[in-house]
């Protein structure tokens, strides 16, 4: 259905152009009538879809300012008839959209000013400052403290609290950050996640004013390293069964925790451990452990072949003594764990597509650079498929999670949703991964060339903060009403 | 005590593949990452360390051009700088604007804003001109430190390092002055979490260059061209130039 159109005033816009097919018919418009004219058919009438429907801009070329001042009709400034087009040539010319295969779907004009200019700043120095650095420490299982401090020093440790030394920025300004270093490796990604979501948000939600006082400002800018203590060599998904306990001294006011922890990213080099224990009453609770307290130790775990860039170890706590002043008293049962583990799903579901990204554009390069039997890779029809799927995941996984921490910044957000997304983020990435090695052929195996170091590391990403199996069965319970994690009931 | 005035350019990204427009009338701009101009970014950061340093008290950055401009703006503002001033000039007017009508901009805001110093970037990255500092200083009659290295505030006298083909000059100005940035000066800073969202609470004011007695810039016109050097030279006696 076509419309004839006046432009109003405030709507005339300089880059006016006319359908095609009228331009071609029509001649150039050198008389002015004294009363104002709309393009007619023949010459002067323009004619446009409905514009409720379809974002058509209107193109004048050609047509100097006076002509184009014909169009604006001062009495009337909304679109006023609609009618239906007797001719047979439909003006069908718009404004040709560019595909952008790097933002497939325009994430760019749904963010904020702020976030666009959070998301480039971070972006910059993860590209200058930990880019050159990852390829030796990936190879040389070597953890960087450093980088701690740099990006305590930007600010982008626990983003999203307010106060105490901390930006208070959007939840979606987080994933952005968290894409960004993932960009550059999954470890740094990690160290980043563990230290705002799963140290700094326990102690901010959960934690006393004096706790929050002691220790958010340190942990901000990266002064103090942290680590999360919650699975054990026994129970990874099976929370809820952990072994380590704490037990409450009524004399000196104290807990005693024995216990161990293992798969503890930062362990080695932590200054503190949010460690979760079983107490007297059956409940878990959560308690800040410090560097010195006799009977905490962190050894280090050998042989890892993913997240090498980051330290991961055990926690060992034999008798370890912990004043009250360190419990964290806000919370009582597994839903503190769980909530401090939705705030990292939420940062690995945008960060995994970070890391899917750089695979994908690395495999495009590459595929354009290496020419194989006359013609660049990229000419053959199996890599373009490929390529295809990979562009198509990212950028419908970029905006799930775009609405997602949109929900979440209106507190509108259930975890179901957090779980489908860190599940979909980690198994599509770790499918892009591994598609992009193959396409890289045998350079794909060099560290070299990045890729095979993000297919390590993004094994570990599907595996931790939940399975790809257990948020399924987290989605099933939500969608039956059905609990499938035990055989008992 | 001191305030200083700090140039900012909107330019397209240094990393950006350039393309000519099909009507070869210009280069490609829509929808192709713009950025503050690197030189300006080192200029910024200068204003800033002395600011930290307690030399001066309020950092003001200014930019010319359409509304996308008080992007930059902001990006100034997140790196340090108190507050901004945009000069709104738009559409045909802005692609007619160089170094002159920009230094005329300035001096005119030097004097009102009072600034001690006037640092700008050496040269932008899209016109290369190299023109716009030395131009307001000249406006301004105040002394220049152009293309510097290194620059310390020494009681009521500049002293700058300058870069200069045959190696480095030293120099000692009197204030006010214009400086205009060069590669080595500094690094500049990232902008940090926190400073982006302060960023948002700092004022930009709106100007446009009549308010501050600017004129139009004049229409250029087109170029002759000649066959030989002494038609030019014939040419140039004609009209008065030489």
């Amino acid at each position: 259905m076509w419309i004839k159109v006046h432009l109003p005033h405030s709507k005339w816009r300089q880059n006016l152009t006319i359908p095609d097919q009228l331009y071609a018919g029509a001649c150039v418009i050198n008389v002015c009538p004294p009363l104002p004219c709309q393009f007619g058919k023949d010459s002067t009438e323009a004619w446009v879809t409905d514009l409720q429907h379809c974002k058509l801009q209107l193109l004048i070329m050609a047509l100097r300012s006076a002509v184009c001042r014909l169009l604006v009709n001062p009495q009337r400034c909304a679109i006023i008839s609609a009618s239906r087009s007797q001719g047979s040539a439909a003006p069908a010319q718009k404004a040709k959209v560019q595909f952008n295969w790097r933002d497939g779907l325009e994430l760019e004009g749904q963010l904020t000013e702020d976030e666009i200019m959070i998301r480039d700043s971070f972006r910059d120095y993860c590209q200058d400052k930990l880019m050159p650095r990852i390829l030796m420490a990936n190879r040389n299982e070597v953890f960087h403290r450093d980088i701690v401090s740099e990006m305590g020093e930007l600010g982008v440790l626990g983003p999203t609290i307010k106060g105490y030394g901390c930006a208070g920025t959007s939840y979606v300004a987080y994933g952005l950050i968290a894409r960004e270093v993932e960009r550059v490796d999954s470890g740094y990604r990690s160290v980043m996640s563990v230290q705002s979501s799963l140290v700094m948000h326990p102690i901010y939600a959960y934690g006393t004013e004096e706790q929050k006082e002691k220790w958010l400002p340190r942990l901000a800018r990266g002064e103090i390293l942290g680590c999360f203590g919650l699975t054990e060599p026994n129970h990874g998904s099976d929370l809820s069964g952990m072994e380590t306990r704490a037990k409450f001294n009524p004399s000196s006011r104290t807990f005693t925790l024995t216990g161990s922890k293992t798969w503890i990213t930062n362990s080695p080099v932590a200054d503190i451990a949010v460690v979760w224990a079983k107490c007297d009453d059956g409940k878990v609770s959560g308690f800040i452990l410090e560097r010195g307290m006799k009977g905490f130790t962190t050894p280090k775990i050998e042989g890892k072949f993913s997240l090498r860039a980051s330290a991961t170890g055990m926690i060992i706590m034999d008798e370890v003594e912990v004043p009250e002043e360190n419990l964290l008293p806000k919370v009582s049962g597994m839903g503190g764990p769980f909530g401090c583990m939705n705030n990292a799903r939420y940062g690995i579901a945008w960060g995994s597509l970070g890391a899917a990204e750089f695979c994908f554009h690395a495999a495009r390069q590459y595929t354009l650079d290496r020419i194989q039997f006359g013609v660049p890779l990229a000419r053959n029809q199996l890599m373009q498929k490929k390529m295809a799927d990979m562009l198509t995941e990212i950028t419908i996984g970029l905006q799930a999670c775009l609405q997602l921490g949109r929900l979440i910044d209106a507190k509108k957000a259930a975890p179901e949703m957090i779980s489908m997304l860190k599940r979909n983020s980690c198994v599509k990435s770790l499918d892009i991964a591994r598609q992009a090695r193959d396409m890289l052929g045998g350079n794909g195996i060099s560290d070299e060339y990045h890729v095979i170091r993000h297919v390590m590391n993004l094994e570990t990403v599907n595996t931790y903060e939940g399975t790809h199996d257990i948020h399924a069965l987290i989605l099933g319970r939500a969608i039956t009403g059905l609990q499938s994690f035990t055989v008992n009931t | 005590m001191s305030r200083v005035l700090v140039g900012v350019k909107r330019v397209i990204d240094y990393a950006v593949k350039i393309r000519v427009k099909p009507d070869h009338s210009g280069v490609v701009t829509d929808g192709v990452k713009h950025s503050m101009n690197p030189f300006c970014e080192i200029a910024v950061e200068e204003a800033v360390k002395l600011k930290e340093k307690k030399f001066i008290k309020e950092v003001v950055a200014v930019s010319c051009g359409p509304t996308q401009v008080t992007e930059t703006i902001r990006t100034a503002l997140a790196m340090g700088c108190d507050r901004g001033i945009h000069v709104e000039v738009s559409g045909k007017d802005y692609e007619a604007m160089g170094p002159l009508q920009i230094s005329k901009i300035f001096a005119a805001l030097a004097k009102k804003e009072e600034a001690s110093l006037v640092i700008l970037g050496k040269q932008a990255i899209d016109d290369d001109c190299n023109q716009t500092g030395q131009m307001t200083a000249a406006l301004l009659d105040w002394p220049q430190g152009t293309f510097a290295s290194e620059v310390t505030i020494d009681g009521e006298k500049v002293k700058v390092v300058r870069e200069i083909d045959g190696g480095l000059e030293t120099i000692k100005i009197s204030m006010p002055a214009v400086l205009t940035a060069d590669l080595r000066l500094n690094t500049p800073r990232y902008a940090t979490l926190p400073n982006i969202m302060k960023a948002k609470k700092k004022k930009i004011a709106n100007m446009k260059p009549a308010d501050l007695g600017v004129d139009e810039p004049p229409t250029r016109l087109a170029g002759v061209k000649v066959e030989t050097v002494d038609d030019l030279v014939a040419k140039l006696k004609a009209n008065g130039t030489i």
